[in-house]
C-alpha cells in the first residue's frame, strides 16, 4: 500500500509539473491554419466527414502546389468534441501561434469567439453557421459567414415550397411544421419563420428536440401526425437527423414534403432510413460526388498516399466531405487574396481578413480550381456584407444517394437583410461598449 | 524535522480551534497565497492562465459547494450544473438590468438566486436518501437546462439563445468582456475564490458544519440529539447552491465570455462530482486538488504528444485521453478511496515524524 | 380560465375525439417504456448482486452494438458476429470484475459508483479508438428483424404498429421471463439472490463472489446487446446513444433499484406517462418536455414511496 501511494504521489506531482511545462510546440515556417474539428463526442457523425474534407483539401494544396503562393500551410487539428469549453481551450492554445483564420465549426464556439476576434486580430470563418447577424461587416469586421445565413436558408426553402404549391399565397390556412435542435442553432430561424407565417397566413408549429432526446423522437412525431402539417422543415444536427427521417417515414409522412437545412443533409443522415427515406429533401450549398478534378487530385495526392483520415475511399465525395472541401476552398482563396493584396508571402490574420472581404469566386474561378459548378459563384461578399447571401439548391435522397433536384435558389434578400441589420444592432446594444469598426475598406471591394 | 509542532503551545480555546493551528501551515498558506497573487500573474503565459488557472479556480469553487453538500452534509447531488446555470443566468439578468452597478455585485448576488432554487429542489431530500436522492436531483438538472433553453426572458430575447458578456470595468480596468486581460480576470477570480473558501472553512469548522456532519453520519441520530433535520438539510442545499451559483456566474463572466445552455448540462454536474470524489469528500483542500487533477490532466495529456513530438492526430489523442482519464479515476479510487486530500494528510503525517518512522 | 380549459379539459376532449391517436400514443409509450426497462434491467441486475450503481450500462449498450456492427463489417456472418459479441461482453465482464470490482470490494457505494464513471470514460475512449466515431447502421435485416408496419384501421383512423417495435416488445418480455426463471429456478440464480441478500452470509456458505459478479456483469452485457440492437435499429448506432441510459434512471428510482418487476412496471409507467404528457400537455409548454417529465413523474411517486414502487422497505435504526 505504501509503495502504491508513493507512486500515486509521484504521478500527481508529475502531472502538475508537466502541466506547467507543457508549452505549445514551437511554430515552424509557413501559414498556420488551425482547424477546430470534432471526431469524438455525440456529434462526431456529422463532424468527421467535414473534418476530413477540410483537412484533405488543404493537405492536397501542400502536396500539389507546395502550399499557397509558395508559402507552406501548417495544418493542425484541435479536437473540440463540439464542446464549447474545449473549443475555447483550443482557441487559447492556437492563439499564440498566430493563426490566419479560425474555423470553429460550432455555433456555440463561434459565439464565444466573436468578441475576442477583434481584440486578437484573428478573422473567424463560420461557413453558413454561427451568428446570422455577423453578416453585417460594419459591425463585425472580423467575422465571416459566407455563403448564406440560416435566414437565407429558410427563405430558400420557402421559395421552393412556393414553387411546388404554385405560389406562396397558396399557403394560407395551412400548417407548416418546424422541427429543430433545441439550442441556439435551431432557434435562430424562428423569428423569420414567424414573420413568414404572418406574411403568408399559415400556422407555424414548432417541434423542438432537446439534445438528450435526439434519438427518442416518437412522441414528437405523434404530434406531427395529429397536426398534419403540409410541409415539415428541419434544422437538425448529429444523431437527430437520421432519427427524424426514420420517424417521419414511420408515421407515413410524405417525405417529399420534408425539407432539411444544409446541415441536415449528410449521407449518414439519410442512409440509416435507406429506401424508407426516399424522397427526403435537403438544401445543399456544394456539389456532390468525387468526380470533380480537384477531388480526384485529393484522391491522388492525399488519400492514395495514406495522408487522409478517411476510413474508406468511397466516403470521399460524400456531401459533408465536399462541404469540408468547400470550407477549405474559402480559406485558401482568402489567403490567396491576402497574398495578392499585400504582396507578402507569409500573410497574417489582418491580411487574411482583407482577403476575405475581397472574396470572389466566379464560375470561371471555380472551374480553374478544379471544381466546375461545385457551388454558386461567390460574388457578393464585400466590406459591409460578410455573407453575400448566395444561392443553394435542393437535393433529394433516392434511397441510396443524394440527387440534385432543383436549380440554384436565391434567398429572399429583401426579407432577410432588414432582419439581419436589426439583429446586428440589437447585438451591439446588448454588448455596450461594442468597438466601432476601425478597419478601412479596401478599394477593390 | 521542518514540520514539528513541538513547542507550539496553545493557551486559549481560540488558538486551539484555529483553522491552521501549526505555524508551519500558516507560513505555507501565506507563501501559496503570495505566489498566487504576486508571482503567477507576472510569469504565467496567457494560455496557462486562461485555459488552466481560471477554470481550475472556478470549478474548485463549484466543487467546494458540492463538497459542503455531499462531503459534509452527506446529500448526493447531480444538479450542480443546473445551479451553476441559475447563477450565470441570474447574473446576466442583473448585469444587463443594472449596467451601472459594479459587476462584482451581480456576480455575488446571483448566488442568492441559485440558493433559492437549490432550496426548492432540495425539498425531496427530506424524504429520500442516497442514490434515490441523486437521481431525484437529476430532475432539477434537466428541468433547469430546459428552462435555460426555453425561457427567452432569461437571455433577454436574444435570437441566438446565448448570453453574451458585456465589457464592464472596475476602477477603470476592464474585468469582463473581450478587453479584459487574462491576468486581471485571474486576479478577480482568485480573490473571490479565496474569500469564499475562507468563508466555507469557517462555516464547516463552526456549529453549522458540525450539524451537517452529524446529519451525514446518521440523520436519525442527529435528529434525536436535537438537530432539526429539514433546516439543516435545506441550509446545506442553500449554501451549496450559493457557491455553485457564484461559480457559474464567474464561469460565464470571467472565463467563457459567452455561453449557451449546454455549458450547464449534466456533464458539468458530473465533472464537479468527479472533482469532489477524487479530491476527497469532506475536505476543502480536496476540492482544489480534484479540480486541478480533473481539469489539468486532460490538458496535459492533450499537449503532451505535441510537445514531445509524437505524431498523433488530434482525434486519437482525444480517445487516448478519455481512456487514460477513465483508467486513472479507477486507479485513484483503488489506491486511495478517500481522495487526494487523504494522500496529502498521510504525507503530512510522514513529514511530522521524519526522519524517524515513529 | 382558458388555460384551465387547456390543462384539464381539452386533452381529454382530444382523447375522445381521436381515439386512434390515443391508442397510438399508448402503444408508443408502451414500446418506449419497454426499451427503457431493458436498460433499467441492466442496472438492476448489477445493483442487486453487487450493490454497484453501474453508470457504465449506457456505454455498454453502445459498445455491444458497435462490436456487433463492426464485426459484421469485417465480413463475418451476422450470427457469428452476434456470438462473438457475446464473447466480447463476457470478456468485458471478466475484466471489470478483475480490474475494477475486486480491488474495490467493501468500499462505500459512492466510490463504486465513481469507478463505473471511470469505466464509462475508458470505454468511450477505447470504443471510439477501435470503432471510430462515425455512426453505423444496425444490421437489423441480417438478424432477421422485421421491418415495415401493420397499419390497422380502427376507431375511425388508423394505428400503425411497427414490426420492429413488436419484435422489441416480444424479445424484451422473453428476456425478462428468462431472467426471472434463471433467478428463481437455477442454482446460480439462487446463489445470486443469496449474494444480493448478504455478501457475508453468501461467502460463509461457500458462494464465490467473484464468480457471481462475472455472471451478473455478463447478464447485464447480454441485456446491453439486446438493448443496443433494438435502439440501434430504431435510429442508428453511434456513441451519443449512451445518453439514453439517463432515461433509465427515473425508471430505476420509480421501480426501485433492486426489483426486476419494478424495472418493467416502472418502465411502462414512465414510457406511457411521458408520451401522454408530451402529446397532450407538451404543446402548452412548447413541446419537447420529455427530457425532464420522466424525472418529475418518478419524483412524484418517490415522495410517497421513498424506496420506489417495489424497492425493499428501508428500515433505519440508530
Amino acid at each position: 500500500m505504501r509503495a502504491k501511494q508513493l507512486v500515486l504521489c509521484a504521478m500527481a506531482a508529475a502531472t502538475l509539473g508537466m502541466g506547467i511545462l507543457a508549452v505549445p510546440a514551437a511554430a515552424e515556417e509557413g501559414i498556420y491554419v488551425p482547424l477546430l474539428t470534432y471526431r469524438t463526442g455525440p456529434f462526431a457523425g456529422s463532424g468527421i466527414p467535414i473534418a476530413n474534407g477540410m483537412h484533405d483539401y488543404l493537405t492536397m494544396l501542400n502536396e500539389r502546389d507546395g502550399g499557397i503562393g509558395g508559402a507552406k500551410l501548417i495544418i493542425e487539428e484541435c479536437e473540440t468534441g463540439y464542446d464549447t469549453k474545449k473549443g475555447v481551450e483550443c482557441y487559447e492554445q492556437i492563439k499564440s501561434k498566430h493563426p490566419v483564420v479560425v474555423n470553429p465549426y460550432s455555433t456555440g464556439i463561434t459565439l464565444q469567439l466573436i468578441p475576442k476576434a477583434a481584440v486578437d486580430k484573428i478573422p473567424i470563418l463560420s461557413m453558413a453557421y454561427g451568428l446570422s447577424a455577423s453578416a453585417d461587416g460594419n459591425t463585425f469586421p472580423w467575422i465571416f459567414n459566407p455563403p448564406a445565413t440560416y435566414w437565407d436558408g429558410l427563405s430558400m426553402i420557402f421559395k421552393y415550397i412556393g414553387d411546388k404549391e404554385g405560389g406562396l399565397d397558396k399557403l394560407k390556412g395551412k400548417t407548416i411544421g418546424y422541427i429543430f435542435f433545441d439550442g441556439g442553432y435551431g432557434r435562430e430561424p424562428i423569428p423569420l419563420l414567424e414573420q413568414f407565417a404572418k406574411d403568408y397566413g399559415f400556422t407555424a408549429k414548432q417541434y423542438p428536440v432537446p439534445a438528450a432526446e435526439m434519438q427518442n423522437q416518437s412522441g414528437l412525431w405523434l404530434n406531427v401526425r395529429r397536426d398534419r402539417p403540409a410541409w415539415m422543415i428541419m434544422w437538425g444536427w448529429g444523431a437527430m437527423n437520421p432519427t427524424a427521417i426514420k420517424e417521419a417515414a414511420k408515421i407515413n409522412y410524405p417525405l417529399d414534403h420534408f425539407i432539411g437545412v444544409w446541415w441536415s443533409g449528410s449521407d449518414d443522415d439519410a442512409r440509416p432510413a435507406g429506401h424508407d427515406g426516399k424522397g427526403y429533401l435537403a438544401l445543399n450549398l456544394n456539389g456532390l460526388g468525387a468526380s470533380y478534378p480537384a477531388i480526384q487530385e485529393i484522391m491522388k495526392y492525399v488519400v492514395d498516399k495514406g495522408k487522409s483520415q478517411v476510413d474508406s475511399k468511397d466516403r470521399v465525395g460524400e456531401n459533408f466531405y465536399d462541404r469540408g472541401v468547400y470550407n477549405s476552398v474559402l480559406v485558401a482563396e482568402a489567403i490567396r487574396n491576402a497574398q495578392h493584396i499585400t504582396g507578402k508571402k507569409e500573410v497574417t490574420g489582418e491580411d487574411v481578413r482583407r482577403g476575405f472581404e475581397a472574396l470572389k469566386i466566379s464560375e470561371a474561378r471555380w472551374k480553374e480550381l478544379g471544381l466546375p459548378d461545385f457551388a454558386a459563384p461567390i460574388d457578393k461578399v464585400s466590406c459591409s456584407d460578410h455573407n453575400g447571401h448566395h444561392s443553394a439548391y435542393m437535393q433529394q435522397w433516392d434511397g441510396t444517394k443524394w440527387v440534385k433536384v432543383s436549380d440554384w435558389i436565391a434567398p429572399m434578400k429583401d426579407k432577410v437583410r432588414p432582419l439581419l441589420e436589426e439583429a446586428a444592432k440589437d447585438y451591439v446594444a446588448k454588448n455596450q461598449p461594442w468597438p466601432a469598426r476601425t478597419e478601412p475598406c479596401d478599394k477593390s471591394s | 524535522m521542518l514540520y514539528r509542532e513541538v513547542g507550539q503551545y496553545k493557551t486559549t480555546y481560540e488558538a486551539d480551534h484555529a483553522i491552521f493551528p501549526l505555524l508551519q501551515d500558516r507560513i505555507g498558506i501565506a507563501v501559496i497565497l503570495a505566489i498566487a497573487f504576486l508571482f503567477v500573474p507576472f510569469t504565467a503565459s496567457d494560455f496557462v492562465v486562461n485555459s488552466m488557472l481560471i477554470p481550475i479556480l472556478i470549478f474548485a469553487l463549484a466543487a467546494i459547494g458540492l463538497n459542503l453538500l455531499t462531503g459534509y452534509a452527506g446529500l448526493i447531488s447531480l444538479g450542480t450544473g443546473g445551479f451553476m446555470g441559475v447563477g450565470a443566468y441570474g447574473c446576466y439578468k442583473l448585469a444587463t438590468a443594472f449596467p451601472q452597478v459594479n459587476i462584482l455585485v451581480p456576480i455575488l448576488l446571483s448566488g442568492f438566486f441559485s440558493a433559492a432554487v437549490g432550496v426548492v429542489f432540495g425539498l425531496p431530500s427530506l424524504r429520500i436518501k442516497g442514490f434515490y436522492l441523486a437521481v431525484a436531483t437529476l430532475a432539477s438538472q434537466f428541468f433547469l437546462s430546459w428552462c435555460f433553453v426555453r425561457v427567452p426572458w432569461l437571455v433577454n430575447y436574444n435570437v441566438s439563445g446565448a448570453i453574451e458578456v458585456p465589457t464592464r470595468t472596475f476602477f477603470g480596468i476592464p474585468i469582463t468582456g473581450p478587453n479584459a486581460t487574462a491576468t486581471t480576470r485571474y486576479l478577480v477570480v482568485l480573490a473571490v475564490v479565496v474569500a469564499m473558501t475562507w468563508l466555507a472553512s469557517n462555516l464547516v469548522h463552526g456549529r453549522i458544519g458540525r450539524m451537517w456532519m452529524a446529519v451525514r453520519d446518521m440523520d436519525i441520530a442527529a435528529e434525536l440529539i436535537g438537530i432539526r433535520l429539514y433546516r439543516t438539510k435545506l441550509l446545506a442545499f442553500a449554501v451549496s447552491s450559493f457557491y455553485a451559483g457564484v461559480a457559474g456566474a464567474m464561469l460565464v463572466f470571467l472565463w467563457l465570455g459567452a455561453s449557451e445552455a449546454d455549458s450547464f448540462d449534466i456533464n458539468a454536474s458530473f465533472l464537479v462530482l468527479f472533482m469532489v470524489i477524487i479530491g476527497g469528500l469532506g475536505s476543502l483542500l480536496g476540492s482544489y486538488l480534484g479540480s486541478v487533477l480533473i481539469l489539468g490532466l486532460p490538458i496535459v495529456l492533450r499537449t503532451l504528444p505535441g510537445s514531445l513530438g509524437v505524431p498523433l492526430n488530434s482525434a486519437t489523442v482525444e480517445h487516448l485521453q478519455f481512456m487514460i482519464v477513465g483508467a486513472l479515476i479507477i486507479l485513484f479510487l483503488i489506491v486511495e478511496p478517500n481522495g487526494l486530500a487523504r494522500l496529502w494528510q498521510i504525507g503530512k503525517q510522514k513529514l511530522r515524524v521524519w526522519p524517524f518512522p515513529y | 380560465m382558458d388555460l384551465l380549459y387547456q390543462i384539464f379539459i381539452d386533452p381529454f376532449v382530444q382523447m375522445g375525439t381521436a381515439p386512434d391517436l390515443l391508442v397510438q400514443t399508448l402503444w408508443e409509450g408502451l414500446v418506449g417504456g419497454v426499451l427503457y426497462s431493458l436498460i433499467a434491467l441492466g442496472f438492476v441486475l448489477i445493483f442487486k448482486a453487487s450493490g454497484v450503481f453501474n453508470f457504465a450500462q449506457g456505454i455498454m449498450v453502445v459498445f455491444a452494438a458497435m462490436s456487433l456492427v463492426s464485426l459484421y463489417g469485417l465480413g463475418i456472418p451476422a450470427f457469428v458476429a452476434l456470438a462473438l459479441t457475446f464473447a466480447i461482453m463476457l470478456a468485458l465482464a471478466w475484466g471489470v470484475e478483475r480490474l475494477v470490482l475486486r480491488p474495490l470490494v467493501n468500499q462505500p457505494d459512492i466510490i463504486l459508483f465513481m469507478a463505473t464513471f471511470g469505466l464509462t470514460y475508458f470505454l468511450i475512449g477505447f470504443g471510439e479508438l477501435v470503432f471510430g466515431g462515425e455512426p453505423k447502421v444496425m444490421i437489423a435485416d441480417q438478424l432477421f428483424l422485421p421491418r415495415g408496419a401493420y397499419d390497422i384501421k380502427m376507431l375511425g383512423g388508423f394505428v400503425s404498429l411497427q414490426k420492429i417495435d413488436i419484435a422489441a416488445t416480444v424479445i424484451a418480455s422473453l428476456m425478462v421471463a428468462a431472467l426471472a426463471v434463471f433467478f428463481q429456478k437455477t442454482r446460480i440464480g439462487r446463489a445470486l439472490r443469496a449474494v444480493a441478500d448478504s455478501h457475508r452470509a453468501a461467502l460463509s456458505v461457500g458462494i464465490s463472489l467473484e464468480q457471481i459478479w462475472v455472471i451478473v456483469w455478463f447478464a447485464a452485457g447480454i441485456v446491453a446487446i439486446v438493448t443496443g440492437i433494438m435502439w440501434g435499429a430504431r435510429s442508428q448506432v453511434e456513441f451519443s446513444l449512451q445518453i439514453i441510459a439517463l432515461k433509465a434512471l427515473p425508471v430505476l428510482i420509480l421501480g426501485g433499484f433492486t426489483s426486476i418487476p419494478g424495472a418493467i412496471v416502472g418502465g411502462v409507467i414512465i414510457g406511457v406517462g411521458e408520451k401522454l404528457g408530451e402529446f397532450y400537455w407538451g404543446p402548452l409548454l412548447g413541446s419537447g418536455i420529455e427530457s425532464w417529465l420522466a424525472y418529475m413523474i418518478a419524483l412524484a411517486f418517490l415522495l410517497f414511496r421513498p424506496q420506489g414502487l417495489f424497492g425493499e422497505k428501508i428500515i433505519e435504526r440508530v
